[in-house]
């Protein structure tokens, strides 16, 4: 286990690296979702807006 | 099915995000899964390096966020070319989507190389080495197309100014690929990505396994901000008030 932790020597640079990438990632994840609920929750509130809502056409974006 | 229809499924908003809602959970369970498959193999089970010892195992982290950095620098250039074109408001989200999540994985790609360089090269950091100064203009165009955009008001006209800053930059990414062959620099030349891969095959599977996983989580990441940004420009449409307030009563 001391070993596998301590990686040759390196154990410092390769957890480290290890660490910030999973840490970042969870982050962005985390933070992409959230801003995907926000965007639904402030469209619920918007409600059906200032004007009638439009009938989408096909090539309507 | 013709490529006209193909594009007017794509160029939908309530067909993408339905895609993308239908699609996310799938993505997140297979990149979990693969990515810890990589990661078993990458930091357990590959031997270690006959120069670098265990060190180079950062490298089923670094090589995957490089290349997925750079991928999606692609991706989000022909996703703006495609709005700008055609005036497809979708290509313009999809880039938006895009951008933050790029300049993520390339600055990972940044940090995760500079740690591996200090044990490797005897530094963290070297100005003027062509492949770092390209990847971190990289960056810098990533962060310059999300400012450019946010800079405008109307957020059409942003969308449209932006493309044009990402369609420029996308020359970049061969120059970094290339930047190691045509330039005396402390990276190293290619060892998987050439004709012939002088990497073996028990230090390269655990890499092909991180390199889906961490493919497949920037893809969920990308759905649920794609999803967000529908979200945003289609606040006032029928068929998002009508999905938000569910099935008919």
């Amino acid at each position: 286990m001391t070993e596998f932790l301590e990686m040759g020597g390196h154990g410092g640079y390769v957890w480290s690296a290890y660490g910030i990438t999973m840490v970042v990632l969870i982050i962005s994840g985390w933070a992409a979702s959230r801003r995907h609920r926000q965007a639904l929750r402030l469209a619920k509130l918007a409600g059906a807006g200032p004007g009638p809502a439009r009938k989408p056409k096909v090539t309507e974006i | 099915m013709s490529l006209k229809s193909w594009f007017h499924r794509f160029g939908s908003a309530p067909f993408v995000y339905r895609l993308c809602s239908a699609l996310a959970p799938w993505f997140a369970g297979s990149a979990a899964l693969l990515t810890v498959v990589g990661l078993v193999g990458g930091l357990g089970l590959a031997p270690e390096d006959y120069l670098q010892g265990d060190s180079f195992r950062i490298m089923y982290i670094h090589f995957p966020s490089a290349a997925i950095g750079m991928g999606a620098y692609v991706m989000m250039a022909v996703a703006a070319a495609v709005g700008f074109i055609w005036h497809l408001k979708l290509g313009h989200a999809a880039a938006a989507a895009i951008a933050p999540l790029g300049a993520v994985f390339m600055t990972l790609a940044l940090i995760t190389g500079a740690i591996w360089g200090r044990p490797t090269w005897g530094t963290y950091w070297e100005w003027g080495d062509a492949r770092l100064m390209s990847s971190l203009l990289l960056v810098f165009l990533y962060l310059g197309y999300m400012a450019l955009r946010a800079a405008y008001e109307e957020r059409d006209k942003g969308d449209r100014v932006a493309a044009v800053l990402a369609v420029v930059g996308v020359v970049n990414v061969p120059i970094i690929h290339y930047s190691v062959n045509w330039w005396n620099t402390l990276h190293q030349g290619s060892t998987v990505t050439r004709s012939d891969p002088t990497i073996t095959g028990d230090m390269l599977w655990p890499l092909v396994f991180t390199l889906f996983g961490l493919g497949l989580l920037f893809a969920w990441m990308l759905m649920n901000r794609l999803r967000g940004e529908i979200v945003e420009r289609e606040r006032h449409t029928r068929w998002l008030q009508d999905y938000l307030t569910g099935p008919a009563q």
